[in-house]
């Protein structure tokens, strides 16, 4: 096995120096989280006012957890720890009550974070000699300048295709010869489907691996990725509240993903009563980023349900490695890789007069590629007879949903009453997708 | 003179045609004209009844989606050409037809057509002045 490191002493260091470099960094972090208006009132109610508070990593318990929500309360500065002079990026993403969250960095945060993605990469085994096609979107989502970064760090060639148009992607890959590709395990299989149609076969093209993320997936998803292409494919994980992806990446040994522990202490509880769980028990995953300065976010509950292996490696990497996402903890729904909760949709149709009270959210999966289509009743009392009026409906729907959410729906208009009325949350949802 | 079109939304789904008129046809509402508007996922059924008003109402009472238009009923000769006549009058005068359809059943010697004019009113007085034949309301229930 070809194993390769970006930075060997820190992927390797020993577990005990791992541990101490920790707590150095978090006491620093607790330095910049006291100067934002939201940690400052929440860590003085929990008996920290300054880093000397936190004695060993055992006192990361005393912090209270950090949530999506306080995210959006804190919008738009309130977790901002520095001076907007020295931010040089946003992220941001849709809010389910409107309100977005916002994710900001300095310049050494970026440093730091692209640091990472290079780790990532050189532990896939991909270098300069290799052209990447960044299929991940560009713009607010961090996907897709993640990666971008990492690879010009690393001397990737990168093409900054972004997502979407097949025939476009196609046509890259084979004159560019790519050996890379970043993207979500629903769209390479899309594009596997899709081949035919432009008379082009994996054979005719040069890639080599992909780094594959965004989208929750079975091994054997990946197994038949890898078959169908004659690739390697490498998972990878991230979230734009830790910087984005990178937060953990799979090593040659494509044995689950890697956590950079210097840079992210990963805790993995129990849902339901906040309890730290022992090693190797499934819980929600919970992260606080040691590398972001301009906005500290500390234990933030990501939802997500994964669990670490205890055992090491034989990369010899010491981060420890986490599974899968097994699932989350709340509603979150992930379509072709853009995460929406059914509050966002919600929302969305209440603000419209013309639509009733129910409606009812239908996943299906055509070619690989994820549909949604959304049902809602009519309006009575708004109806005019006119076929334009309710054509009209529906593009203003998809419009207005396609703002919030990004994602194009299939809008099906009902009569009032027709669709089941809502007791539960489950019912809202009709997630007809076989699993990938 | 305007008469009143009921339109009624129609979601996609076997059987709802037949709900809609069997309500009417227990209440011994009879349709004169009709027509059926489609998309992939709905339509909008329009129709001409002895009683708008009732037929409204009815639907109202059994949460039918309805809504009440105007619209002009028009004697047409049925004679090659006399709808391309009637239509030349009103494209003359530009007035707008945004959709229209027969009766079904014939009363006279002549075709009786409805129409959905976008300035219903103007529609009228052009008619008449061509010498059109408009039927009015009670004309409607008479039938």
């Amino acid at each position: 096995m070809d194993i390769r490191f970006w930075n060997q002493e820190i992927e390797t260091l020993a577990q005990k120096d791992l541990r101490q470099l920790q707590l150095t960094r978090l006491r620093e972090l607790i330095g910049y989280a006291m100067k934002t208006p939201f940690y400052h009132k929440r860590l003085k109610k929990a008996g920290i006012s300054s880093p000397e508070d936190i004695q060993d990593l055992e006192d990361l318990q005393k912090i209270p957890f950090t949530v999506k929500d306080d995210l959006r309360q804190a919008f738009p500065k309130g977790l901002l720890a520095v001076d907007m002079e020295q931010v040089v990026r946003i992220h941001s993403s849709s809010g389910t009550t409107g309100i977005p969250t916002v994710i900001y960095y300095t310049a050494k945060d970026l440093d730091r974070w692209t640091d990472l993605l290079a780790r990532g990469i050189v532990a896939t085994g991909a270098g300069p000699a290799d052209v990447f096609q960044n299929m991940m979107s560009y713009g607010l989502f961090t996907g897709g300048l993640g990666l971008h970064y990492g690879a010009e760090r690393v001397g990737l060639t990168v093409i900054p295709v972004g997502g979407g148009n097949t025939q476009r992607q196609l046509q890259l890959m084979r004159d560019f010869k790519t050996s890379v590709l970043h993207i979500t395990p629903s769209y390479l299989l899309h594009i596997h489907q899709r081949m035919p149609e432009f008379r082009i076969s994996p054979a005719d093209l040069n890639l080599k691996k992909a780094w594959m993320g965004a989208e929750p997936h079975s091994e054997n998803t990946r197994l038949k990725l890898q078959e169908l292409y004659g690739i390697d494919i490498y998972n990878s994980y991230g979230l734009s509240e830790m910087n984005g992806p990178g937060v953990a990446f799979e090593c040659a040994y494509k044995k689950d993903l890697h956590v950079w522990e210097d840079g992210y202490i990963i805790e993995i509880i129990d849902p339901a009563t906040g309890k730290v769980l022992p090693e190797g028990q499934e819980g929600e995953v919970v992260f606080t980023n040691l590398i972001r300065h301009a906005m500290p976010l500390l234990r933030y509950r990501t939802r997500d349900l994964a669990f670490l292996h205890p055992e090491p490696c034989p990369c010899g990497r010491t981060g420890r490695r986490m599974s899968r996402i097994t699932g989350r903890t709340d509603d979150m729904m992930i379509i072709n890789g853009v995460n929406v909760f059914p509050s966002q949709i919600e929302e969305i149709l209440m603000s419209i007069p013309e639509v009733g009270n129910n409606y009812q959210i239908h996943l299906t999966r055509k070619e690989g590629l994820d549909r949604l289509a959304v049902k809602v009743e009519i309006y009575s009392k708004l109806f005019t007879g006119d076929l334009s009026q309710l054509d009209a409906l529906k593009a203003k729907i998809n419009d207005k949903l396609r703002a919030s959410i990004t994602i194009n729906s299939r809008i099906e208009l009902h009569e009032p009453g027709a669709l089941p009325a809502f007791e539960g949350k489950a019912k809202r949802v009709v997630d007809e997708r076989d699993k990938l | 003179m305007k008469i009143k079109q009921i339109s009624v939304f129609l979601e996609n789904r076997k059987g709802r045609l037949y709900e809609i008129c069997s309500l009417l046809g227990e209440a011994g509402i009879n349709i004169r004209a009709l027509t059926i508007a489609e998309t992939e996922t709905f339509g909008v059924l329009r129709m001409v009844v002895d009683k708008p008003a009732q037929a409204a109402e009815l639907f109202r009472k059994h949460h039918v989606t309805v809504n009440q238009t105007d619209v002009v009923a028009v004697e047409v000769p049925d004679t090659p050409g006399g709808l391309a006549n009637v239509l030349k009058i009103l494209s003359d005068q530009n007035v707008n037809v945004e959709y229209m359809y027969g009766f079904v059943k014939k009363f006279s010697e002549k075709a009786l057509l409805v129409f959905r004019f976008d300035d219903p009113a103007r529609a009228h007085q052009v008619l008449m002045a061509a010498g059109v034949t408009v039927i009015g309301e009670k004309d409607i229930t008479g039938l």
